[in-house]
């Protein structure tokens, strides 16, 4: 109970911090924006390439602008060894990893709630019956993300080369989380059964849990200098 | 109250600390010297438990560093080179986001306490941006001091403070001590070590060399010792 609070105040802290300053927001959502409309002028709205290649622009969107956001929110806590500041406080490491993972999935959740309707109106594609199930593998995908973004952005923040580094270790480790996200969109948004797409969720769920487990248990380790 | 027993901390070849031990007892105010890269303040992480000792061990107030650092964490106060404050948030939000973080029951009625204490009340409301180096380093002192911790350990609390401000910080130290609180200090100045500690440690590339009653040791005998 009493690290579910921990969690909720690292939680509050971050997006009160998030909300004063907006340089996390901010620079995600530019950068989400400028892809999907650079796409849009490359591919014809509506187009069967467009279908074909919205889950891949879609993903690119997704992990490139959560890499900026990953890399930026753990910067922010080495300035002026803030970092010490939360490890000094009675709580356990695994609850800090919690925390800055939930903290990255509702930033990386807010791109994609404005990332998404654009693409859907600039490209011309029809979501709508496809919805929860595209939804379920935002989520899960998201999910599986952050876990291993919160690991590695916290080992590159401790590295003189962060911008560098964390994507260098994040894209390597995090390829299966990307590649069941992927194809997952791909067979829901080109009319896949439901077989095809239930194989790659049940892929990516399995990832999510090794992963988010493992971050979890080395988060420790991680803080370590 | 600490106690630490053959501490080595390595990184790679280098030894930071080297087979370091020493006992403070509760109440004792002892001042921590050392040239630059002597590994004071590797050697205060490890107290702080921000750090893992490579071999050796460390108890605090009866409680090991490796089995129970969440119960060292709750009775200790640190104070750092660093302000480890939040520059977006005020100074009260600072404190509150301290508070919560250890649980402290009657934390509104503390904090205004502590600010009032620091002399920071009137600021309650700023963005710790907007301080000067000073106010940031009393802000530090309350946060340190939130949880009523009985030991504090304070790793060079006067470097880059004005005269003002550092009258301000030992004033804040004095309380505190008065209160016969056990506090380690690491600092440069040896007369203040001198004058208001009652032990004196020395560090010397990652070894204890001196551990002595302040009042059996003498300045230039001091000086001597930290510049071999």
């Amino acid at each position: 109970m009493k690290s579910v609070r921990q969690i909720g105040t690292i939680i509050h802290k971050d997006v009160l911090i998030e909300l004063r300053s907006k340089d996390i927001i901010i620079s995600m959502l530019i950068f989400s924006l400028i892809v999907v409309v650079v796409f849009n002028f490359i591919f014809d709205p509506g187009s069967e390439m467009i279908k074909t290649t919205a889950p891949g622009i879609l993903w690119v969107t997704i992990i490139f602008a959560g890499n900026l956001g990953l890399a930026r929110s753990f910067a922010r806590e080495h300035e002026n060894a803030r970092m010490h500041g939360l490890l000094l406080c009675p709580v356990d490491r695994s609850a800090i990893f919690v925390a800055k993972m939930l903290g990255n999935i509702i930033f990386i959740t807010l791109v994609e709630v404005v990332s998404l309707p654009i693409m859907v109106i600039l490209f011309d594609i029809h979501i709508r019956h496809i919805l929860w199930p595209l939804i379920l593998i935002l989520v899960l995908g998201t999910i599986g993300f952050a876990a291993v973004g919160t690991l590695f952005s916290t080992i590159s923040a401790n590295t003189k080369s962060r911008e560098v580094m964390l994507p260098l270790l994040l894209f390597p480790v995090s390829i299966p989380i990307i590649l069941a996200a992927v194809k997952s969109t791909t067979f829901l948004m080109n009319g896949g059964g439901f077989a095809q797409v239930w194989s790659w969720i049940k892929i990516l769920i399995a990832f999510d849990v090794i992963f988010t487990v493992l971050c979890f248990l080395l988060y420790d380790y991680v803080l370590e200098e | 109250m600490i106690h630490v027993q053959k501490i080595v901390k390595a990184f790679g070849r280098m030894r930071a600390l080297d087979g370091v031990s020493f006992s403070i007892a509760q109440g004792q105010y002892v001042a921590l010297l050392g040239a630059n890269g002597a590994g004071k303040t590797t050697l205060m992480h490890i107290l702080a438990t921000l750090s893992r000792p490579t071999a050796g061990h460390v108890e605090i107030a009866g409680y090991s560093s490796k089995k129970h650092p969440n119960s060292i964490r709750q009775r200790i106060g640190f104070i750092g080179h660093a302000g480890l404050l939040y520059d977006e948030l005020t100074a009260e939000e600072n404190l509150r986001f301290f508070s919560r973080m250890y649980g402290i029951s009657d934390s509104e009625s503390r904090i205004g306490q502590l600010l009032q204490e620091v002399g920071l009340l009137a600021r309650r409301h700023d963005k710790v941006r907007t301080f000067s180096r000073g106010m940031h380093q009393r802000l530090s002192f309350a946060r340190a001091l939130l949880h009523y911790p009985p030991i504090l350990l304070l790793d060079e609390p006067f470097a880059g403070l004005d005269l003002n401000a550092t009258v301000m910080v030992k004033n804040l130290l004095d309380k505190f001590i008065a209160e016969e609180k056990t506090v380690l200090l690491t600092v440069h100045d040896i007369d203040y070590a001198l004058y208001n500690a009652k032990r004196i440690l020395v560090l010397n590339r990652g070894k204890l060399i001196v551990n002595k009653a302040a009042n059996e040791l003498r300045r230039d005998q001091l000086q001597k010792v930290l510049e071999a």
